[in-house]
């Protein structure tokens, strides 16, 4: 607490009482948290600029390119705009819950920037129960969805409402295994020491590239499929499906109440990336970040922004998956998965290994986590395979039913 | 300084008004499940409370139990009592009164229970730390072994009772054909 022992000594110099160092503490603190809200509330213009760059690129147009150097501005007038619309309030909406919808959906997110490690020595704070906190952050948004579908008076955004809790609920299992496979690595939930043992050492130097990816791809994996599913985005867009059809739990809301749902998705996708750079891409860690303190920043925001982009690459490429199939993806596929790589990842790590059995180890986590990734797959997907015909001929017209040729069971 | 006729009570600490602040907001939420009339407002008025107690943990620095509660109680039981009144017909819009034939009763009950802890919370030798906990680390490790050692027998019969209920479910949700 470098920062508020110096407004302290400060105060103290300007004569202040001893009994007020708390004060000075306090807007240590406040100012601390201002700024990096704030910041964030500005990285989502960023995000937003980006997410249209990327999808136009894709989709072989230009994007915004009027507003500023390179259409920067674009969103900048867009909330303006957003900001001077009419804020409609349904007859018969619940007022209270109404208003405060989409407060709970941004809190949430914002509050994940304290435990964020931005740099070595940089971080909101190092709470020894980090990666417990994000958890448990994350479970306080489907409250929101759920108070935003049911205080509009509307059955649609009412059942959209259900919609997400049961998408929410569902991914929040396997991501929440799988980001404990670094924290049972480390026997550490704070995020500044999962950070530092994401280091490589050559001899003396910290080559900075021992990150949990190389060794538990499995879990990486699994982790950023459960995150596209809790930031909405594109395969599991469902609950909104931009492009096609009207939005879920936030139809009723207009203006910047609406705005204030957006700007929760885009900052959460981009979180989501961190607390992902956190826990597998090796936090701020990277050749020379040890030699040059600017570069953890730099290493961070990078690998971050690459998250990003990499999320919009998906939702510029993929179609969108139906509620039944997303359901059982999570259930039949991930959370087995993500329970077998935690069993097996536990079984080795507390075998007798002799001393000094590190690199071994290692790589034999490394060969579980692969192995099992592989297994479970194998056998899922052939009952998958079958699975698939079934639910394909559930959803046909009745009338069709017998009618048509049987499916051959091996799918398409 | 002169010395002022009437001591000037201290001021409370930042820490004491924190906690003030946390306590007048749980109260407020338990106030709300009692007195709101529509059930989707006691519901919230519950999370509310969740999210004091929560609150109240963290000021007494067991941070641990205070993200646990917010997990739990916040982001599970709320939401789950939310789906709960939201699927029951006819209970989702429109006023209840808090006040029917039963009220008596549970008045009652309200009462002894608040006074049997009371006497109870108030009669406890409460231990006090002789210094702050530093390292917060060893107390969440010391948990989770004392979790696979000395208390493996109760955290087992309640994973087992976690189990039967999570099959249960299945078993109602089943397709019957």
């Amino acid at each position: 607490m470098t920062w508020s022992e110096a407004l302290t000594q400060l105060q103290l110099a300007l004569g202040a009482p001893e009994e007020l160092a708390w004060l000075a503490e306090a807007i240590a603190y406040f100012i601390g948290a201002f700024v990096l809200v704030n910041l964030s509330l500005v990285l989502a213009l960023i995000l937003i600029w980006i997410t249209r760059k990327v999808v136009s690129r894709i989709q072989d147009r230009i994007g915004p390119n009027r507003v500023g150097p390179f259409g920067l501005f674009q969103t900048v007038a867009d909330a303006l705009k957003l900001l001077s619309k009419e804020d409609i309030t349904p007859a018969n909406a619940d007022k209270i819950a109404y208003a405060l919808a989409p407060i709970f959906s941004v809190f949430p997110v914002l509050m994940t920037v304290a435990v964020i490690t931005f740099a070595p020595n940089f971080v909101g704070v190092d709470l020894n129960i980090g990666v417990l906190y994000l958890v448990a952050l994350g479970s306080i948004g489907i409250m929101a969805a759920l108070m935003a579908g049911w205080s509009s008076n509307n059955k649609y955004a009412l059942l959209a409402g259900f919609r997400v809790v049961a998408q929410l609920l569902s991914y929040e299992i396997p991501m929440v295994l799988a980001m404990l496979a670094p924290v049972l690595l480390v026997g550490t939930m704070r995020t500044q020491e999962l950070a530092n043992a994401q280091s490589l050492y050559i001899g003396p130097v910290n080559l900075g590239l021992g990150w949990f990816v190389f060794l538990l791809p499995g879990a990486f994996l699994i982790y950023f499929i459960a995150a596209l599913a809790e930031s909405e985005q594109t395969p599991f867009d469902l609950l909104e499906a931009e492009s096609e059809l009207i939005a879920g739990f936030h139809i009723e809301y207009s203006g910047m109440r609406f705005a204030m749902f957006f700007l929760a998705q885009f900052l959460n996708t981009f979180f989501l990336g961190a607390i992902a750079v956190m826990l597998f891409l090796g936090s701020w860690q990277g050749p020379f970040a040890d030699q040059i303190p600017l570069l953890g920043p730099i290493y961070f925001l990078a690998k971050v922004f690459f998250m990003y982009v990499v999320v919009q690459w998906i939702r510029g490429t993929f179609p969108r998956v139906r509620i039944d199939q997303m359901m059982s993806f999570a259930w039949k596929v991930l959370v087995p998965l993500v329970l077998f790589l935690i069993l097996a990842q536990m079984i080795l790590m507390k075998l007798p290994w002799p001393a000094n059995f590190g690199w071994v180890g290692y790589l034999l986590i490394l060969a579980a986590n692969l192995g099992a990734v592989a297994v479970v797959l194998r056998v899922l997907g052939k009952h998958i395979r079958t699975e698939e015909v079934r639910t394909k001929r559930a959803f046909e017209p009745k009338s069709l039913i017998g009618v048509m040729a049987p499916v051959s069971p091996a799918g398409d | 300084m002169p010395e002022l006729p009437i001591p000037i009570p201290p001021l409370p600490t930042l820490h004491e008004s924190v906690f003030m602040a946390i306590a007048l907001l749980t109260v407020v939420g338990a106030f709300l499940v009692v007195a709101a009339r529509n059930l989707f407002h006691n519901a919230l008025g519950l999370a509310l409370t969740f999210f004091g107690v929560a609150g109240v943990y963290f000021v007494a620095e067991a941070e641990f139990v205070g993200v646990a509660q917010v997990l739990v109680y916040v982001g599970a039981i709320s939401t789950l009592i939310t789906f709960a009144i939201m699927l029951t017909r006819g209970m989702m819009y429109g006023a209840t009164s808090p006040l029917n034939r039963q009220a008596g009763t549970a008045a009652i009950i309200a009462a002894t229970v608040f006074v049997v802890m009371a006497g109870l919370l108030g009669s406890l030798p409460w231990p006090v730390a002789e210094e702050p906990i530093v390292d917060g680390q060893i107390v969440i490790a010391n948990l989770g072994v004392g979790f696979v050692t000395e208390f493996v027998v109760a955290f087992l019969l309640l994973a087992v009772l976690l189990l039967v209920a999570l099959a249960g479910a299945i078993v109602l949700a089943q397709d019957r054909k």
